[in-house]
């Protein structure tokens, strides 16, 4: 399902001494089937931006198009169901809006609202549960007594158990350790790989942006600074350095390098991998050179 | 939600901001008073007159103050009503079939519902003007002689800074799981009674669970930085009675004068 904005604007309060402008000019098309991530600085208008995306907001100028509906400014909209049923958003700090006796009847919640009977509910919240990597026995368990991070998955799973044809993330991993940061985003990279899903993923983190996304929006002070493939946006460093945001550590490992060494290793490293090949290749260059 | 602007605080500099919120306080609990005594027209306009200087002197814009208490201006409308259909007495103006409206109905609705008018924009001006740490250090000022009858003055205005500002973390949370809960195909607009208080519980759970354990938090917090009550604790903002405070109770003064004179 694809989703596209036309001069999209929003404003807060509007009509209150507290009118403030979050986000214009908003330009952009997510195909289907793409990976998308959304970086910029806390306040630039990213999570503006994705409550658009199943109509928690509407545009105060502009339009946005999800799918086959298309939602303009000034038109009251009603029976928004459809559309929130095919995209999902998964909130920062999802975890709070767990409310249920046990994990299962939490799961089954969304996909319940949604028209699904109980027995498929209850079939879906048991591969939610395998998807974000926690045992089956967990389901009967209170949401309350879980750890910080067992209740994020589950939170997470709420979501994917409505099966979502786009699924939108807001930093999915805010405050998780290390380890449960790449389980997570490589889980969701699994199922976008093997299911005919879309991805938007706002991020603060390059290293994600880079890892994962196809395609990479850039916000600065509510719109859109630049798009582009992860190859595009962090060609020129410098420049999103300047707008505070960070690059890669791998991008910023290779600029150093060349500059110790006043010599280009060619390309751009958004891998460790990618990098390592190519500290290995100079390496091996330069022993042929001395051999000769 | 956002259209809610009562408890709310606007900051622009005006006279009515930089009064002593003692002064404040007590003004509004005095009008509260003298506005039961106005009875006919000329102290219903004194009083009026009295209401649209506050205004004008808030700074806070006329049509924005209007608009953001709409929601009790039904009040308002529907008390009119009621008065004008069963307030009996004078001469009947209007007859609609089986409903007769009478000449003190009429007079009865338009002045009750000025009273209301007058209420809900003086103490909306109070805390569209006053913050509310300057509420509650007015509040304990005030309150101090009580200490005498063992009234825990200093808990009282804790409690009171602690609720006051928790508010809007408390709203903007409430925004925050109503939407994540929407997104989840909750529908708070649609559906019969019992469905649509049903559709609450996925939104007060959360909410609660979350408040008690800020609260608990919010303890430790404060043990752990050497909070002991209020004994010997000194402040940091004074506040400071001036000369613009009493020219606001000379003024209330002369009204309240002038509602006696002119009163029937």
């Amino acid at each position: 399902m694809q989703i596209r904005t036309r001069n999209l604007e929003y404003r807060y309060n509007i009509n209150t001494p507290f009118e403030h402008l979050a986000i214009y000019d908003i330009n952009i098309a997510i195909p289907a089937r793409s990976y998308t991530a959304i970086i910029g600085h806390t306040g630039s208008g990213k999570s503006t931006l994705l409550q658009h995306f199943n109509a928690l907001l509407q545009p105060t100028s502009g339009e946005i198009q999800i799918g086959e509906r298309t939602i303009r400014a000034g038109v009251k909209e009603k029976q928004l169901k459809p559309v929130r049923k095919r995209v999902g958003i998964v909130f920062q700090f999802p975890e709070q809006q767990l409310f249920e006796e046990t994990v299962e009847k939490d799961i089954c919640f969304g996909p319940l609202n949604f028209g699904v009977d109980i027995e498929e509910a209850k079939a879906r919240a048991k591969e939610a549960i395998q998807l974000v990597g926690l045992p089956d026995d967990i389901l009967q368990r209170s949401p309350f007594e879980l750890s910080g991070g067992q209740m994020r998955r589950v939170a997470i799973a709420c979501v994917l158990a409505m099966k979502p044809e786009v699924l939108v993330l807001d930093e999915p991993t805010a405050g998780l350790d290390p380890r449960g940061r790449r389980e997570i985003m490589d889980m969701f990279y699994k199922l976008y790989q093997e299911q005919d899903i879309s991805i938007i993923l706002v991020t603060h983190s390059m290293e994600d942006a880079a890892r994962y996304a196809d395609h990479i929006i850039v916000m600065h002070k509510g719109t859109i600074y630049k798009e582009g493939t992860p190859e595009e946006i962090f060609a020129a460093p410098q420049e999103l350095l300047e707008l505070g945001l960070d690059v890669p550590q791998t991008i910023r490992f290779q600029m150093k390098l060349e500059e110790r060494l006043r010599q280009s290793i060619g390309g751009l490293s958004l891998s460790m991998d990618d990098l390592v090949e190519k500290i290995m290749a100079l390496i091996e260059t330069r022993r042929k050179k001395d051999h000769e | 939600m956002n259209k809610i602007i009562f408890g709310r605080y606007i900051p622009v500099e005006s006279f009515l901001h930089k009064m002593d919120p003692r002064a404040k306080l007590i003004i509004t609990i005095l009008f509260i008073a003298v506005v039961f005594l106005a009875n006919n027209g000329i102290t219903y306009a004194l009083l009026g007159l009295f209401t649209l200087l506050t205004i004008f002197s808030s700074k806070i814009p006329f049509r924005f103050l209007l608009g953001g208490f709409k929601l009790l201006f039904w009040l308002i409308i529907i008390t009119f009503f009621l008065h004008i259909f069963f307030t009996k007495g004078g001469n009947v103006i209007v007859e609609i079939g089986a409903f007769k409206v009478y000449e003190h109905g009429l007079r009865q609705g338009i002045f009750i519902s000025l009273r209301f008018f007058f209420l809900i924009i003086m103490t909306g001006l109070l805390t569209l003007t006053t913050t509310p740490i300057e509420i509650t250090d007015g509040m304990e000022s005030l309150l101090k002689p009580l200490k005498r009858f063992r009234f825990p003055v200093h808990e009282f205005a804790l409690m009171m800074s602690i609720a006051l500002r928790f508010i809007p973390t408390l709203m903007d949370e409430t925004d925050k799981i109503m939407k994540a809960q929407v997104a989840r195909g909750v529908d708070f607009t649609q559906g019969s009674l019992k469905e649509r208080a049903q559709s609450f519980i996925p939104l007060l759970i959360p909410l609660f669970i979350n408040s008690f354990k800020r609260a608990e938090e919010l303890a430790i917090a404060m043990e752990a930085r050497g909070y002991r009550g209020g004994e010997g604790r000194t402040k940091y903002r004074l506040l400071k009675w001036g000369i613009r405070d009493t020219a606001a109770f000379i003024i209330l003064l002369v009204l309240t004068t002038a509602l006696i004179v002119f009163r029937s």
